[in-house]
């Protein structure tokens, strides 16, 4: 049989096709994944829980349900990480907040339901920005998370354990949730892809609320095949989440499949104008420039699309998310669940003493921050000036989307203005750590789908994201072209991006493996 | 601290009154306003819960159809114009009886906008009542205050809260300012809310038991010296539970804020608490240091779409309003105003409309529930239909006197027997033996010997006199255990006196 390195480095849809033929078994890929965990924690720190033996568990009942004969999804059987912002039932679920430390929920996310039912073991729950308030990790009230890439740099947030963990072959897929770029800025800084789907397009019932309205989850995997499949387990209408969209998805595993076929004949790409520029990485825009003269050399038409309003997204989402935010992380008050601070001797200990001194123990410096943005901005005589203008900024946005998806079938743009960069380099300047989801956020306020593959190494030898935008309710769109252009890199590069990582931890997973 | 009051009568001629009314109607739908989680009341503390109703992270409200649909019909019922778009808001508030620390309500978009509601007055004047809104939300759960003398949050040691009731959906009636109310400012109120409560139980959408929480009414008073003058500061009497304690609340504040503007004084806009125990309304907070809420658009919800075919179907649904009943019901039953006033007071009118659908003749029903069981029920303290008796046993009980199977007498203790739990009306007869002794022979002796325990009677009965008639009625309803026919006992003595 293969070995831990082998299966590891296999992409999801291929230990599918193992597990299909009985060449590995569930149990065989789950414990493996556990050994590589083991051995890359200490470097990479992604995981905030590993959930072993449920893991193993969950692996042999998918085992037992093939051998039964029981028609099973394609991903049965192959294991995930699961962003620790999504309530996992009997697994400790914290949002990397000390706030919520030692909270178990009593209850599954719908996305984790499917996961189940699909039979797909979960690994543990990885690291995030507390709350998802981040774009460096550095941000979890627990530990930071390390770029495989480059140890000393972040793996991007809010989801950077998430997509560390694919990068690093600890899982073959994980899921992430992302608000204003947490899913796929994360993709780019780790040589991943990431995806946000439509919203409303995955339930958001059980995943930990950041911002109501810009919140979505999605799937992270190595491979623009794999995350489609992992697209199609977590995608549908959902009656517990009002805003679940009451339609069936797109076909988007077709979509990928057609994709690698590399004829892109017939397709608009829109470039995305206001999107690039000042504070983009000369790296950066050198493999955007190269992937699209890719995409062009397979048959699609490339052309130069306006979004005048796409400039004014960040101050809107500054005002929008916090405002949500505020309201959305009131209810941790040590009431009913988490952490509980009494008030110091001296001090009344009312329950309202006691709320107050255990949210200003239990946040952190960047969620306290949104917090009182977020309060102010829907205060009485300053709602309209902000809240107010942010949604009708919001609007324009999402005509800028419609009126640019006119002119093309997809949009693009570079995912993220820079490679990883180094811990603490961003960390007391807020200002410049918003600026990394320049690119992301008009996505989440247009609601519309979005992506990120990697699109090869910067001159500092680090990971660049290439984005795609599609238009709301048609993820299907922009899987083909990203897909095909998936496979024209590889072409280019002759193997996959990640033959490039230096991965020492496997090595010592590899010794000790093989019971 | 006793405030000064000013008489009424003197009160109002001084000052115009003008009054509000919030009132929260608890609607009876069988789950919460956003989750699944059963309604009961009375339940163990924190049983009827659930991710949502817990505000557990991760957790997502979804609009219970049922909630709006009873909330249009209300709407509907108070000739308002329902939306088809409204929205769901957050109210952001920090308490601990808030799972969220915000309340899911509706803001600038309510379901119902803009109707009004005729009340009829103790002399059958009616006033049209301008209504605002009337728009949909959650409820909160409900706090104890334990260690305290009186249950209040001062002086308590620890409190503990019950979740069951977070989540169930309320609406909220506001009316504009009502105006032009003269002296009649708090029998219009309590006219109001009453009306409010008829309406919901004949719509069927709430228990609108005051005394159990499920309606509540906020109340505004606010006074200045003509109608001419635009309007004063007004008061705000919070979660006042009981008719007359808003019709009280009412009088009190006239009373009160006459006497504090009569002396230049200043009513302060604040929040009041109606103190039943020594009947006054005691300051709470200032409106000044009100909470800020913040409200925005809940983004969790999608606005609530409510199509013209469904309103008109639901329009189909609605059953005939109280008054037009209470008209009809009437003339039916060919009461006089005072007549029936006193079975709309006692709260009678469904249990006696349904004793006369049973069979019952309206006289008949109306002296069962407004005599005996009304007494019952008062001895008791509880409500008329509380006690242990159905109308299909008082119709029952009526049939079997109109037969001529039961006396007056023993229909009354077929009642107290049902009434103390052994059984329907036909099982109590039985098992006592309750029946109108018609065998004359039986009844001819027992006459026989009353006659002759009580000769001195006879000869009385025999020159004229028929007063002591019942000494002998009595002995003979003794002997026969109370089952003779009375009427037919004493034609039997006229027959024997006169023969």
């Amino acid at each position: 049989m293969a070995s831990t390195n082998e299966l590891v480095k296999l992409s999801a849809s291929q230990m599918a096709e193992k597990l299909k033929s009985g060449e590995v078994s569930s149990k065989e890929l789950t414990q493996a994944h556990l050994n590589v965990i083991e051995s890359a924690e200490p470097s990479i720190q992604a995981f905030l829980k590993i959930s072993g033996d449920t893991a193993l568990e969950q692996a042999e009942d998918a085992d037992k349900r093939r051998a039964a004969g029981e028609e099973l999804p394609e991903l049965s059987g192959v294991p995930i990480a699961v962003k620790d912002m999504i309530v996992t039932k009997g697994i400790e679920t914290t949002a990397a907040s000390k706030i919520l430390e030692g909270w178990v929920p009593p209850y599954d996310a719908t996305v984790v339901e499917k996961l189940k039912k699909a039979g797909m073991p979960i690994l543990g729950k990885t690291n995030l920005d507390e709350f998802a308030q981040g774009s460096s990790t550095e941000h979890s009230g627990f530990h930071p998370t390390n770029n495989p890439w480059d140890t000393s740099r972040v793996p991007g947030g809010s989801g950077g354990g998430s997509a560390a963990a694919v990068a690093s072959f600890e899982a073959p897929l994980a899921l992430g949730t992302d608000t204003g770029g947490s899913i796929r800025q994360p993709g780019a800084l780790t040589g991943t892809v990431g995806v946000k789907p439509t919203y409303g397009g995955v339930s958001r019932f059980g995943a930990i609320a950041m911002a109501s309205s810009l919140d979505q989850i999605g799937p992270v995997g190595r491979t623009v095949l794999d995350t489609a499949l992992l697209h199609e387990v977590i995608g549908g209408y959902d009656e517990r989440d009002s805003t679940s969209i009451p339609e069936e998805l797109p076909k988007i595993v077709k979509a990928a499949r057609e994709g690698q076929k590399m004829d892109l004949k017939g397709l608009k790409v829109g470039v995305v104008k206001e999107i690039g520029g000042e504070g983009f990485q000369p790296g950066v825009k050198a493999r955007f420039d190269e992937s699209l003269t890719l995409l062009e050399q397979m048959g699609a038409e490339i052309v130069e699309v306006g979004a005048p309003h796409f400039p004014y997204s960040l101050g809107a989402y500054y005002i929008i998310m916090p405002s949500e935010v505020s309201s959305n992380l009131a209810r941790y008050d040590g009431m009913r669940y988490g952490l509980r601070v009494m008030p110091p001797e001296g001090v009344p200990q009312t329950a309202a003493n006691m709320m107050a001194y255990t949210r200003e123990a239990g946040f952190g410096d960047e969620v306290k921050r949104r917090i009182i943005l977020g309060t102010y901005a829907l205060s009485a005589g300053y709602y309209d000036a902000w809240y107010g203008s942010a949604q009708k900024v919001r609007t324009l946005i999402i005509r800028d989307f419609e009126a640019a998806f006119e002119k093309a079938d997809v949009l693009v743009s570079p995912t993220s203005p820079t490679t990883a960069f180094k811990f603490g380099e961003q960390i007391d300047d807020p200002l410049t750590m918003y600026l990394n989801d320049v690119a992301t956020i008009p996505a989440n306020l247009g609601g519309v789908p979005a992506m990120s593959i990697p699109a090869g190494l910067s001159d500092d030898g680090l990971p660049v994201g290439f984005q795609f935008f599609a238009p709301q309710k048609r993820d299907d769109v922009m899987y083909k072209p990203a897909a095909a252009l998936e496979a024209a890199l590889n072409e280019k590069w002759q193997a996959p991006l990640w033959s490039n990582l230096k991965t020492p931890w496997l090595d010592s997973a590899n010794q000790t493996v093989e019971a | 601290m006793a405030e000064k009051l000013m008489k009424l009568s003197e009160a109002v001629k001084k000052y115009d009154p003008v009054i509000g009314l919030e009132t929260h109607v608890e609607l009876s739908t069988n789950t919460k306003l956003f989750c699944p989680a059963h309604i009961e009341f009375g339940g163990d503390p924190n049983t009827q819960l659930t991710p949502v109703s817990l505000g557990l992270p991760g957790s997502l409200p979804v609009v219970n159809k049922a909630a709006i649909d009873y909330a249009i019909k209300l709407g509907l019922a108070l000739h308002c114009e329902i939306e088809e778009w409204s929205q769901f808001a957050r109210k952001n508030y920090f308490y601990p009886d808030m799972p969220r620390d915000y309340q899911i309500s509706q803001y600038d978009k309510p379901l119902n906008g803009n109707g009004y509601l005729d009340v009829e007055l103790d002399d059958g004047e009616i006033f049209r009542v301008p209504i605002e809104r009337a728009h949909v939300e959650d409820d909160a759960g409900k706090n104890t205050h334990v260690g305290g003398a009186d249950g209040r949050i001062e002086g308590a040691n620890h409190s503990l809260v019950d979740y069951n009731r977070a989540g169930v959906p309320l609406v909220e009636i506001v009316t504009k300012p009502i105006e032009n109310t003269g002296g009649r400012a708090a029998e219009i109120a309590g006219a109001y809310v009453r009306t409010i409560r008829d309406i919901v139980r004949a719509l069927n959408i709430s228990h609108a038991r005051m005394e159990q929480g499920n309606m509540r009414a906020d109340v505004n008073v606010s006074l200045r010296h003509s109608p001419n003058d635009p309007l004063g500061t007004r008061s705000e009497t919070k979660n006042v539970n009981s008719f007359r304690g808003i019709e009280k609340t009412v009088n009190y504040e006239i009373r009160r804020q006459a006497a504090l503007l009569d002396e230049g004084g200043e009513v302060l806009q604040e929040t009041r608490h109606w103190d039943e125990a020594t009947q006054t309304t005691a300051g709470g907070r200032l409106k000044t240091d009100a909470n800020d809420y913040r409200y925005f658009p809940d983004p969790d919800l999608v606005m609530v779409h409510v199509t013209k075919e469904h309103i008109d179907e639901l329009a189909k649904q609605m059953p005939e309003m109280p008054r037009e009943r209470r008209h009809r019901l009437q003339a039916e039953w060919n009461l006089a105003d005072n007549e029936m006033r006193d079975i709309i007071n006692a709260d009678a009118l469904d249990l006696i409309e349904e004793t006369v659908k049973a069979g019952a003749s309206a006289a008949g029903a109306r002296k069962w529930w407004l005599g005996e069981l009304s007494h019952e029920a008062n001895a008791r303290e509880v409500s008329l239909e509380a006690l242990p008796i159905t109308p299909a046993d008082i119709a029952d009980v009526e049939k079997l006197i109109a037969a001529g199977t039961l006396t007056d007498k023993l229909a009354k203790q077929t009642v107290m027997g049902v009434l103390a739990g052994e059984g329907t009306p036909n099982e109590v007869i039985e098992k006592h033996g309750y029946k109108v002794v018609k065998d004359n022979g039986a009844l001819e002796k027992a006459v026989e010997d009353a006659f002759a325990a009580n000769p001195d009677v006879v000869e009385k009965l025999k020159s004229g006199n028929m007063k002591p008639m019942g000494v002998i009625i009595g002995a003979v309803m003794k002997a026969t255990r109370g089952q003779a026919d009375a009427k037919a006992v004493s034609k039997l003595v006229i027959q024997k006196v006169k023969g």
